[in-house]
């Protein structure tokens, strides 16, 4: 396979390079995006240029249409780039990247149907080379912490749709990534459900010191998870601000959302996304939507 | 009625069936048309008919045209499907021509394979249906693969599934529900094609047999072998749900719990 050893002799060139300017576990870099087809082009991201630490929680949020999807798919190494680079561990992406792990806002369907929660979670290990004992023990880890042991052997369809986005969850969590990526993961289940998953991503993310970066449309989760929130422009999408979420690390869904910070950080936020809406971009100038 | 599940299906299975026996038993009873043999007679003659060596010389003849003319269609229906719903491009340049194939009643097609492969072999028989069987298993494969989910493709593609894990675990299963919709189509298409394949410069089979009764005017054999045409053909759709419900316990599943039932 020429073509294979070609393109590892690149990436670890680019690696050797790449190592001794940056540190963080993921980097965007003057990333952009414009879909062309059919006589019509969409610039969905304009430029967006981040970095994140190792064992970040980062939120992303933005008005709906601004690209967050888009961004985190190209994040994921599933859409091409239009432009820039996203750098995962020093090693630019050029397709899905190993060590990273992607949560699906649609849980009913990311999940294979035809297999057991068991056999979901356990594909992919089986991809990474993982034996038999090994894959159960991380298998049984893994549903153990989303508190859903007893459900190994149901099919994905028959449990509910929270049970569902923590078998997800579970999937990415028994790969060990270091970075996880959440697109909208909660948006389609109840407001207690969500409330328990949250807490659930954020335990998960202080025992595996893994890197998340977590999509959403909720201001409330975005300030109540993260430990930064970065705030998207409407399309085409540039960074708006990169709020810094000055909360204590021990949160909990009753005194963290009533703390009087939060409030701020929250209306802050919730600005910052209105004027997003309007067509505000950095600077203070306004582009007609 | 009794509310036990098990007779109550096997009510329901063959309350029709024995009404329409019934009918036919009391219509034909006192029948002295020649093409209307009693069914008395007709069950009479049944036995001497098919079991005195016609099992073994006619009817699994044909069974085995059937299973080897099916098996070749699925083998090369469902490698063929998957290919061409994986490639867009493919599938592009094959539409036209398989629309066209598809379009030809299969039975047209038994001359013209009959004057590559001899009119009196098995082998044009076999072709026949595999060829008949063929479209509706390669169409529906084509449908079932182009038609998956793209999370679960993402899914795939972002665990970094290599490709034969992608093809085993993830495109197969997930076409599985359509295949088998036109693997039930090509058996249909399959059980015509097994008969009518022997209409044409055939003399052993299950279909040649009921054509020389015909024409000897051994009517009440006729019918017999009509009846076992029938027979064969129930059996057949039993054992392939046997086999479906099986495969696909997690689609019938999953469609009745989205269905709220």
């Amino acid at each position: 396979m020429p073509m294979k050893t070609a393109r590892l002799a690149d990436e670890a060139t680019e690696t050797a390079t790449l190592t001794a300017e940056t540190k963080a576990a993921l980097d965007v870099r003057s990333v952009q995006k414009t879909y062309e087809g059919q006589g019509r082009t969409v610039e969905a991201i304009r430029e967006l240029t981040f970095e994140v630490g190792p064992g970040q929680l980062v939120c992303i949020v933005g008005p709906s249409g601004a690209g967050k999807t888009t961004l985190l798919r190209c994040m994921a190494g599933l859409l091409e780039l239009s432009g820039g680079e996203v750098v995962l561990d020093g090693r630019p992406v050029t397709g899905p990247p190993d060590g990273m792990a992607v949560v699906f806002q649609e849980y009913g369907r990311s999940l294979f149907p035809w297999m057991t929660v068991r056999q979901n979670i356990e594909l992919p290990l089986k991809e990474k080379g993982l034996g038999k004992a090994a894959r159960r023990e991380a298998v049984d880890a893994a549903l153990a912490a989303v508190g859903l042991l007893e459900s190994a052997d149901a099919h994905p369809w028959q449990l509910s749709g929270g049970m569902q986005q923590r078998v997800a969850i579970a999937r990415a969590v028994a790969y060990e990534p270091s970075v996880l990526l959440m697109d909208e993961p909660f948006a389609a289940v109840d407001a207690q459900t969500r409330a328990e998953l949250e807490d659930l991503v954020r335990s998960l993310w202080k025992r595996l010191g893994v890197t998340v970066i977590f999509v959403t449309h909720d201001i409330d989760e975005a300030v109540y998870l993260g430990e930064r929130v970065l705030v998207l422009s409407n399309r085409p999408t540039v960074l708006l601000e990169d709020v810094a979420v000055d909360l204590p690390p021990e949160r909990d869904q009753l005194s963290t959302r009533s703390a009087p910070r939060f409030g701020e950080l929250r209306g802050h936020v919730y600005e910052l996304v209105q004027a997003a809406k309007l067509g505000q971009r950095p600077g203070g100038d306004v582009e007609e939507p | 009625m009794t509310r036990h599940p098990v007779i109550r299906k096997a009510f329901f299975a063959l309350a029709l069936p024995l009404l329409l026996l019934t009918a036919w038993w009391v219509a034909t009873a006192n029948s002295t048309s020649f093409f209307w043999p009693p069914l008395s007679e007709i069950l009479a003659t049944f036995p001497e008919t098919w079991f005195n060596g016609r099992m073994v010389q006619d009817v699994l003849p044909s069974l085995a045209r059937l299973g080897v003319g099916f098996a070749l269609a699925f083998v090369v229906g469902i490698a063929g499907g998957t290919i061409i719903g994986l490639f867009p491009l493919l599938r592009a340049l094959t539409e036209p021509v398989m629309e066209f194939f598809r379009a030809l009643p299969p039975p047209v097609l038994v001359p013209v394979i009959a004057l590559f492969t001899g009119y009196t072999g098995s082998v044009g028989k076999v072709v026949t249906i595999a060829l008949g069987c063929l479209w509706p298993l390669l169409l529906n494969t084509v449908e079932g693969v182009r038609g998956l989910e793209p999370v679960l493709i993402d899914t795939a593609r972002s665990y970094r599934l290599s490709l034969w894990r992608r093809m085993l675990y993830v495109v197969l299963p997930g076409a599985s529900p359509r295949m088998a919709t036109g693997a039930r189509q090509a058996l249909s298409i399959g059980v015509i094609l097994m008969v009518i394949s022997e209409l044409f410069g055939a003399n052993r089979g299950l279909g040649a047999a009921i054509v020389q009764f015909q024409r000897s005017f051994a009517v009440p054999e006729m019918w017999t072998g009509i009846i076992l045409l029938g027979l064969i053909g129930v059996l057949l759709s039993v054992t392939f749900q046997f086999f479906e419900k099986r495969v696909l316990a997690w689609y019938v599943g999953q469609r009745d719990i989205e269905r709220g039932a």
